[in-house]
């Protein structure tokens, strides 16, 4: 929160001096009023679709609420996260979320699932990124062809990617077979050892041209007469690369990825489609999920949820804290 | 020589990311066109052109009432949230008065809600007020990312206009009410346009909410439908018919989408990269 500044921009101040002193503060109570006025619809209704709910989902990790009984929920402590259950005689167990090996699981998908495609998707985005900053022939074409897969909902490209991966009769084993990368069609959604990479796969198809719309924002605000300098001087155009561009456009980058990285941690829709019922896959989101709503288990999914809120909240002050958001108007 | 393979290089790289970029969906339009055994034969280029998979989808069963639901749904989403939003951006942007740095972080934070954290609360609440079932659990629900996300890009929008526009209006007197209406307003268009069409996307595109909150197949919306279609039997996943419904949800869309790319792409970018 370095940059947030609550002061008016100068410009306005001056204005607002000038006129007699009266009128001013009747004039200034007004707007102030009205903003009021303006700001109560939304804040309520984001209070009652996001404020209240998280209190609710939080409140009900601590109960034992069941979904054929919710309104009954009775308090019971930490238990949905942490129990120790003495069994009388020198021996016990323990139980709730952090004991939960499929908890883990789910956790360590999650994790994986992140970085992995999150790092191709900054790499291939970047590449993007550099071609389309280019100037050549038919660039508004390959723009235009770079954001469909960003257009199509993600439940059409699970399906998509779907069919393409059929074990039988899908055109990707048929592409790599016939390359000769591999010599029997692969279960690419089934297989324990490609279910994760094949959710991947999709992931990336789908959100690599966000990627690459945002380092190319990031690109196209480098001054040219840099490349220009550089170009004078016969530096190697990778050396310029490295050494001017892209430290220019890291901050687009970490931006980009950020951004990227909190999407790919609740991923829910992609993976429930694509790989229904696969533990290989099953990341935090699924998890809490299927507690809540198919193993009656509604407390404990709404830990699962608690949980996983905490982790991408710490995320986001993280994110504000390195981007130093500009959140008064000043100082652009 | 060099050069030539250097352009060669480039331009193979140019290929590559169209191919990569539209096959997968060239090839799902291809499948919706084939119906029969053509279907499990695979074919890189158009064989047949049957359009037995789009009378299926679209007479059988309840898809053009999921459709329905879906614009519905959507165009609900957009005009509440760019109502709401353009008076809050107004005062955001253009009103000092202390807290706002922390309203406009709140509001931010609220865009990175993960809706699983929401889920639980909002299930709890719609099913006490009557609303499961209904399309108006969606478009409640859907004001958890439409809302923020317009507030905040529309608030960067106003915030860059200079204050030479307001002032003549507040020499005249005139409310703030009827500033932003007769002074905003007119300049907001390619700035409203921008949003409302991304807000729709995301309305259009939704699936965690709408599986949970609607079961009857007659209220779902188009993402759920697809996603539950099925055959005849539980082995036979009738993908035929699946590739034609995708087909017919997506082509608005990237036509859409296409048609204002320009707006599109600094839309993004200032939800994303400003600041």
């Amino acid at each position: 929160m370095a940059n947030v500044s609550m002061g008016a921009p100068p410009t306005r101040k001056a204005m607002e001096a000038e006129e007699r002193p009266a009128a001013r503060s009747n004039l200034s109570r007004e707007r102030l009023r009205s903003a009021w006025l303006f700001l109560t619809p939304m804040l309520l209704v984001l209070a009652l679709v996001a404020g209240w709910p998280l209190i609710e989902t939080i409140y009900y990790s601590f109960t034992n609420a069941s979904l054929s009984n919710i309104d009954g929920a009775e308090w019971v402590g930490l238990r949905n996260y942490w129990e120790y259950v003495d069994y009388g005689d020198g021996e016990g167990e323990y139980f709730g979320l952090f004991f939960d090996s499929q908890w883990w699981n789910a956790v360590w998908n999650t994790v994986y699932y992140t970085v992995i495609s999150v790092s191709i998707e900054t790499v291939l985005g970047l590449a993007f990124a550099l071609v389309l900053n280019a100037e050549f022939k038919g660039r508004a074409l390959v723009r235009a062809a770079v954001l469909i897969p960003w257009a199509i909902p993600t439940i059409v490209s699970a399906k998509m990617w779907a069919w393409m991966m059929n074990d039988q009769f899908g055109i990707l084993n048929d592409m790599l077979m016939t390359v000769g990368i591999i010599s029997s069609p692969v279960a690419w959604t089934a297989d324990p050892d490609t279910a994760m990479w094949a959710v991947i796969m999709v992931d990336v198809w789908k959100t690599t041209p966000f990627m690459a719309l945002l380092i190319l924002a990031g690109l196209q605000m480098v001054p040219g007469d840099v490349y220009e300098a550089a170009k004078i001087d016969g530096i190697h155009p990778v050396k310029v690369f490295w050494k001017v561009t892209l430290p220019l456009i890291r901050p687009a980058i970490l931006v980009a990825v950020i951004f990227r990285a909190l999407d790919a941690l609740r991923v829910f829709d992609l993976i429930y489609v694509l790989t229904p019922n696969n533990t290989d896959t099953k990341t935090m989101s699924v998890f809490a999920q299927e507690n809540l709503f198919q193993f009656d288990k509604f407390a404990y999914g709404s830990a699962a949820s608690t949980f996983l809120f905490l982790v991408i909240a710490f995320i986001t002050l993280f994110y504000i804290k390195v981007a130093r958001l500009d959140l008064g108007g000043k100082g652009r | 020589m060099e050069a030539i393979a250097k352009r060669v290089g480039f331009y193979a790289l140019v290929v590559f990311i169209v191919l990569f970029s539209v096959f997968p969906f060239y090839y799902a339009i291809l499948t919706s066109f084939e119906s029969g055994t053509a279907l499990f034969d695979v074919n890189y280029l158009p064989t047949e052109f049957s359009l037995a998979n789009y009378r299926d989808v679209l007479t059988n069963g309840v898809f053009p009432l999921n459709i329905l639901n879906s614009v519905i749904v959507a165009v609900t989403v957009v005009v509440i949230s760019l109502f709401l939003a353009v008076t809050a951006a107004y005062a955001l942007s253009r009103i000092n008065f202390r807290g706002r740095g922390l309203l406009l972080l709140t509001i931010l934070a609220v865009s990175m809600f993960p809706q699983i954290a929401v889920l639980a609360g909002l299930f709890e609440m719609i099913r006490s007020v009557g609303l499961y079932n209904s399309l108006f659990s969606l478009i409640f629900a859907y004001m958890i990312f439409t809302l923020p996300f317009t507030v905040w890009v529309l608030t960067t929008f106003m915030r860059d206009l200079p204050v030479e526009i307001e002032e003549a209006a507040i020499v005249d007197g005139a409310s703030p009410f009827v500033i932003v209406t007769k002074v905003f307003l007119p300049l907001m268009w390619p700035a409203l346009v921008t949003t409302g069409l991304l807000a729709f996307i995301a309305a259009w595109n939704e699936f965690l909410f709408a599986l949970t909150f609607v079961s009857n197949n007659e209220t779902r919306t188009v993402p759920v439908a697809i996603a539950l279609l099925s055959g005849a039997s539980e082995q036979e996943i009738p993908w035929g018919t699946i590739m034609a419904a995708s087909v017919i949800v997506t082509v608005p869309l990237i036509v859409l989408v296409l048609v204002f790319q320009r707006k599109i792409v600094s839309g993004l970018t200032a939800g994303g990269v400003k600041g």
